[in-house]
């Protein structure tokens, strides 16, 4: 172990550390900590500019009460559950069966082609359906199918490597092109619009997770169900999903926690409080509470309580999958 | 290539014993052939593939080719009509003119000092900048979360719920890390003015100061930033090997050479891993400049990602914030690039 246990120390040299250790926790929190007693100050030591001393009167209940009756607290409350679950819900469907098919299947390298056929064409179209357009497209797109065959890349390899990149990009660049599409689905403003652009980019993180933890598990399991005869649905569905129930847990607190604290794609997509998540309903808040700093210290210790709650609760899956990858490789 | 071969590559490795067996019908459950039973493998990878590829497809990929191609127009977002003007925003951001060029020709020293006074956008540059401090700056998480890691990583009583409370700031969200930022750097009531003010500095606000007020965001920035890389090593240092260490400590190495020379190589994965989040969390960095300050005062804070924003949303220049866009995917593009190559080389 590193550095030297403690215990293997003088006696003195452990109690400083413990008293250290606490000492620092403290300081590391502080910010929070003070933001958590201001939730719950009077209005008198607000006034008075009592931020940092201890408190003249607690008032936890008055204000977290007023936090929810004198705002849209509670429905921007409501809309980060509704937009938060089904995300973790679709997520994991999809991603458990593509991070299944990249771990188990060879696929021919052509099939990145295939798959960018979409997303070209969908391209082309919104450029201008032109003859000299289209065929443009399929040259390109018979191009890249044509190399990934002569350079023998695996058809699986690119298909990861391709949802792998794509959560790293900057959101930005995505920003006005998924606000047209999901004005012209009719979901601008809807908890739906949020959901379907968050399954779509949390997919590839959650892909890149499921396809390591499948490439992991004995092949001896899925070789056995094959040889008794069960067909690859039958496998995916009783093999391989009760085997990642693991991952399944650490991807949904994971994905949870992301996107119950989204605020870009908030601000990007909706515009009303009755699709507003909490997170842009705070924002907002602030606005109108301006020197009310009990209030929108009330509403930031409830925006944090559901994934600080999440984390606590499945702290050991959260861990696992936030450092995936940080032990090998 | 022979067909057969081809055939080949869509089977699992060795499961080609079980299908042949479903094709003659010797299997032990005597399944009957039909179709599906014979293109299963070919049928499997798609269906399980296709709706994952399907929304990524739409949602990811083709935004991408999307925002290129709106980079090269003017528009304002809300009239359907995008005027073609070719490279147009990108000689806007990087002041590019034409009569300059023929200033380059001339003389290229005094070109260079043309182009940055002519630059008609000092924001997309202030940007860059800014872009850069946070890139810089942000490196301080992965050497401030290994520090955190060597210093939790003991086993006294209560210290799990330690390492989780100083992961805290990682789990919530951005909007309340910014919140509270704010209100600690307040000039009136805040903490940090409290603690200087003791030691008889004066009151000072750091947010509306145009040259402190990006390193205020970064270090806002840097408190999840650091927990997050804290928890990586805590891992990598969970899963060092013993045995090494204690034959490093018989040979007589101790303290900062058994650190440099024994752990910090073990810890090759975290660290990697924590470069590059880091990395991209500053590349990405938009909700606390959001939040904060709003890119102010006067545009000093801005960053690229929240310059995009503002010309796209506020300005109405939608062409105008693609083409910002594409500057900032053009840089992560590199970071990407690397890291993609070291994946791939692992596959093989």
């Amino acid at each position: 172990m590193f550095p030297t246990p403690i215990a293997k120390l003088s006696r003195r040299t452990q109690t400083a550390y413990k008293l250290t250790l606490w000492v620092s926790l403290a300081v590391w929190l502080l910010p929070l900590l003070a933001v958590a007693m201001t939730s719950i100050r009077t209005l008198e030591d607000i006034a008075a500019g009592n931020y940092w001393g201890w408190p003249g009167g607690f008032n936890l209940i008055e204000n977290y009460t007023e936090v929810f009756t004198r705002s849209a607290m509670g429905r921007f409350m409501v809309n980060s559950v509704m937009i938060t679950l089904p995300t973790v819900l679709g997520t994991l469907i999809l991603a458990t069966m593509s991070g299944f098919a990249l771990a188990q299947y060879k696929l021919p390298g052509y099939v990145l082609g295939l798959f960018l056929a979409l997303p070209v064409l969908m391209f082309v179209n919104a450029v201008g359906l032109g003859a000299v357009n289209v065929i443009l497209a399929v040259l390109v797109l018979a191009f890249i199918a044509l190399a990934m065959w002569r350079l023998r890349v695996r058809g699986e390899i690119a298909l990861f490597a391709m949802f792998i990149a794509g959560n790293f990009i900057p959101f930005q660049i995505l920003m006005i092109p998924v606000r047209e599409l999901t004005r012209d689905l009719g979901m601008y403003d809807t908890i739906w619009g949020l959901v379907m652009f968050h399954v779509a980019f949390q997919t590839g993180f959650a892909t890149l997770f499921m396809r390591n933890f499948i490439k992991g598990l004995p092949q001896e399991l899925i070789e056995a169900a094959r040889v008794e005869g069960a067909n690859e649905f039958q496998i995916f569905w009783n093999v391989v999903v009760p085997l990642v129930r693991p991952a399944i847990a650490a991807m949904a607190v994971l994905i949870f926690t992301f996107i119950w604290n989204d605020y870009f794609w908030a601000l990007v997509l909706v515009q009303s409080e009755q699709a507003m998540p909490i997170t842009a309903g705070l924002q907002a808040l602030k606005g109108q509470w301006v020197a009310s700093w009990q209030l929108i210290s009330a509403g930031a210790i409830v925006a944090a309580l559901p994934p600080v709650a999440m984390f606590f609760l499945m702290q050991k899956h959260f861990i696992a999958g936030l450092t995936l990858g940080a032990t090998k490789g | 290539m022979p067909i057969t071969k081809t055939a080949d590559r869509w089977r699992p490795g060795t499961g080609t014993t079980a299908l042949r067996d479903d094709l003659t019908g010797s299997n032990a459950t005597r399944q009957r052939v039909t179709w599906f039973t014979r293109n299963q493998m070919r049928i499997a990878p798609a269906v399980f593939l296709l709706p994952a590829m399907l929304l990524f497809a739409v949602y990811v990929i083709y935004p991408i080719l999307q925002s290129f191609w709106v980079s090269f127009h003017e528009w304002d977002g809300l009239t359907p009509d995008m005027e073609f003007v070719g490279l147009g925003n990108y000689m806007e951001l990087f002041g590019f003119d034409w009569e300059l060029l023929g200033i380059l020709v001339d003389d290229g020293e005094s070109y260079w000092r043309a182009l940055v006074e002519s630059a008609n956008d000092q924001d997309f540059w202030r940007a860059i900048i800014n872009n850069v401090f946070w890139l810089t700056l942000f490196m301080l998480a992965p050497v401030f979360g290994l520090a955190i890691a060597l210093f939790l990583n003991q086993t006294v009583f209560g210290i799990r719920l330690i390492k989780s409370l100083f992961f805290f700031p990682f789990v919530i969200s951005q909007v309340v890390v910014g919140l509270v930022f704010s209100w600690f750097y307040d000039p009136a009531n805040g903490l940090l003015n409290a603690i200087f003010g003791s030691f008889g500095v004066p009151q000072f606000s750091i947010l509306s100061s145009e040259s402190a007020v990006t390193f205020g965001i970064i270090a806002a920035g840097l408190w999840p930033q650091t927990a997050y890389c804290m928890i990586l090593y805590l891992t990598g240092l969970n899963n060092i090997n013993a045995e090494q260490i204690e034959a490093a400590r018989i040979d007589g190495a101790k303290g900062w050479s058994l650190l440099s020379n024994v752990i910090l190589p073990q810890l090759r994965p975290a660290t990697f891993l924590a470069v590059v989040i880091t990395v991209i969390g500053a590349l990405r960095s938009f909700d606390l400049v959001a939040i904060m300050t709003a890119g102010g005062p006067f545009g000093s804070s801005t960053v690229l990602a929240f310059k995009m924003y503002e010309e796209a949303l506020f300005n109405y220049r939608q062409g105008y914030g693609a083409a910002v866009a594409v500057v900032l995917f053009l840089i992560m593009s590199v970071y990407i690039a690397f890291f993609l190559t070291r994946m791939v080389r692992q596959e093989r």
